[in-house]
């Protein structure tokens, strides 16, 4: 069978022969990875299967994230517990604290998520690392426990949509755009039990970060993985920073796929995804006036440099609406360090933004940045389903770095075209 | 398993931020998680669910987080079985690594009502609806699944393969 990339990563992790979708394979895994959520309930069900040792003790990330600085005793409890953990399995890739990032950015920049790579992780959004041409899933915590324990996983051979993005991006139209878009057209089970592949010429362009926040987003989707080419740009990104570069591995010419989206990106205008579902995707320039209350910038989708870069453009010589909290999240120290050298963490205080640490946080609801009844934000997160960053009467709109920017600046749903 | 209950229908992609909304995840205890069941749908919903009730889910029930505190309190909340349209994939495997078992109907699924009467027996591998007296076909369990089920979950499944390597 002629394979494409998904299948051709996933051959290299199992001794069973890859004939078909649907097929179940045992494969080994590369990088297994917790957060301070999920890893105390994976560290629960490790200890119940009676599991003594992990696998291999370089090849497990625990990343404290979600709730960091933890904001209330129980949370802190979920830190001692993985601390613990990781103590006693004398872990090499446990982060809290100034070491910790959200987990999506951190690791491949930490180089623990690599091209060609099998990473399983216990939150949604491990399908991250397709950006960089892994098979990345995610899985709840006892399958990772169990990932821990042996090593290896079951996985069903997905069937693989190709994604093909022809044409030119205009002003102002960016990653999120492209993923959002697609997510308004398939829906968010439109590639339920499957993988996504992306290629095309947009997708031979687009810089490493912005296939990072695209792949971000295929469990929007409802996707297992969303896998983008291993090619010359991303071998070059990987040098720069510092990280191998030498695998070649392509999807076969004739490789053969469920079926083809094609989408012309030529005339495609800044869009964001109305509530309460990743799917409502519109035209920002289609919607009525839309007063918002907060904007967030930052998450595992959006909160690389380029993306403060992008945003810091449009805040520079403005200043954020009367009446908008403005929260920006660089997503790993790292991100936070190049942010302040170069005088992002100044535009974004000159503009009157709030500056805070790597977290997940708002864009879970989980802390420092929550929607009060009827409150409205604009995020660069991935989710927007009601309650998500808290009330319940509160509504959320996913865009892009420089929208969510140009909505601070505006007080309202907005583009950068209207500055 | 053979069960029978009465049904409690919710819609199309409830998400697991439905399920169990991020701010309880603080525990993995099943009865404080269990008693906060579906409060991103509905504050007090679970009140209405009495131990043996069964949920019947539209398409794409469990999408969005990989939290595995949504199977977790579906079954601290007392509800052994969910019926659904379909299943997003990462709650799929959740579900049954906790010892909840899905079935999967399609478009079947606009043959039970809120309030419905269901029996189910997983090893005939039936379900009906006592109250329209209709027999509904289901997805068969494949295999693994059943495997992990008969352990009462991932952990004891593991532990038998565990033990077994010794």
């Amino acid at each position: 069978m002629k394979q494409n990339l998904t299948y051709k990563i996933l051959q290299r992790h199992t001794s069973d022969k890859i004939t078909e979708p649907g097929q179940i394979v045992q494969c080994k895994v590369d990088m297994v990875l917790a957060n301070d959520i999920t890893g105390p309930l994976a560290i629960r069900s490790f200890e119940g299967m009676g599991a003594k040792k992990v696998f291999d003790k370089d090849k497990i990330a625990l990343v404290m994230d979600h709730f960091t600085p933890q904001k209330d005793i129980d949370s802190a409890n979920q830190v001692r517990i993985s601390r613990k953990f990781a103590e006693e399995q004398n872990l090499t890739h446990y982060y809290e604290g100034g070491d910790s990032g959200v987990e999506h950015t951190l690791l491949p920049e930490l180089g623990l998520a690599n091209p060609g790579d099998l990473i399983v992780g216990a939150d949604s959004h491990t399908c991250t690392y397709g950006g960089i041409g892994a098979f990345a899933t995610g899985m709840g915590s006892t399958d990772i426990a169990a990932a821990m324990a042996l090593g290896e996983t079951w996985l069903k051979v997905p069937q693989v949509i190709r994604v093909i993005y022809d044409g030119e991006l205009a002003d102002f139209v960016s990653a999120k755009d492209l993923m959002l878009t697609l997510i308004g057209i398939i829906g968010v089970d439109g590639a339920l039990y499957q993988g996504l592949e992306f290629t095309g010429p947009v997708i031979d362009r687009l810089p490493i970060e912005g296939r990072l926040t695209m792949a971000n987003m295929a469990i929007e989707a409802g996707a297992k993985t969303g896998i983008f080419p291993i090619d010359d740009l991303l071998r070059q990104w990987r040098a720069e920073e510092g990280l191998s570069a030498d695998l070649y591995l392509e999807a076969d010419k004739d490789a053969v796929y469920a079926r083809d989206v094609e989408i012309d990106a030529t005339g495609l205008e800044p869009v964001v995804a109305c509530p309460h579902i990743p799917s409502n995707v519109k035209k920002i320039s289609s919607l009525p006036p839309t007063e918002i209350q907060q904007v967030v910038i930052g998450s595992c989708t959006n909160g690389r440099y380029s993306d403060l870069e992008a945003a810091a453009k449009v805040f520079k010589g403005r200043k954020v609406k009367k009446g908008v909290r403005c929260i920006v999240l660089p997503s790993t120290p790292k991100v936070w360090k190049k942010a302040l050298k170069n005088g992002l963490i100044e535009i974004f205080m000159e503009a009157g933004c709030i500056v805070g640490p790597a977290t997940c946080g708002p864009c879970l609801g989980g802390h420092m940045g929550i929607l009060g009844d009827a409150e409205r934000a604009v995020a660069t997160t991935n989710r927007n389903f009601k309650g998500r960053m808290g009330s319940l009467d509160s509504e959320i709109y996913l865009a892009s770095p420089v929208s969510a920017a140009a909505s601070a600046v505006l007080g309202r749903v907005a583009s950068p075209a209207e500055l | 398993m053979k069960t029978q209950g009465k049904t409690h229908k919710v819609g199309d992609h409830i998400d697991t931020d439905a399920i169990i909304p991020a701010r309880f995840l603080v525990t993995s205890d099943p009865a404080k998680l269990g008693a906060n069941c579906m409060a991103g749908l509905e504050p007090d919903w679970v009140k209405r669910v009495n131990k043996g009730d069964i949920l019947v889910a539209g398409r794409n029930f469990g999408c969005g987080s990989s939290r595995e505190h949504a199977p977790i309190a579906i079954l601290g909340a007392g509800i052994p079985v969910v019926v659904g349209h379909s299943f997003a994939r990462i709650f799929y495997r959740n579900a049954f690594n906790m010892g909840l078992p899905l079935l999967e109907i399609g478009d079947e699924v606009d043959k039970i009502a809120d309030g419905d009467k269901l029996e189910i027996d997983l090893e005939k591998g039936s379900l009906r609806n006592l109250t329209k007296d209709l027999e509904i076909p289901f997805q068969p369990i494949p295999p693994t699944m059943r495997e992990i089920l008969d352990c009462g979950g991932l952990v004891g499944y593991v532990g038998k393969r565990l033990s077994g390597d010794k």
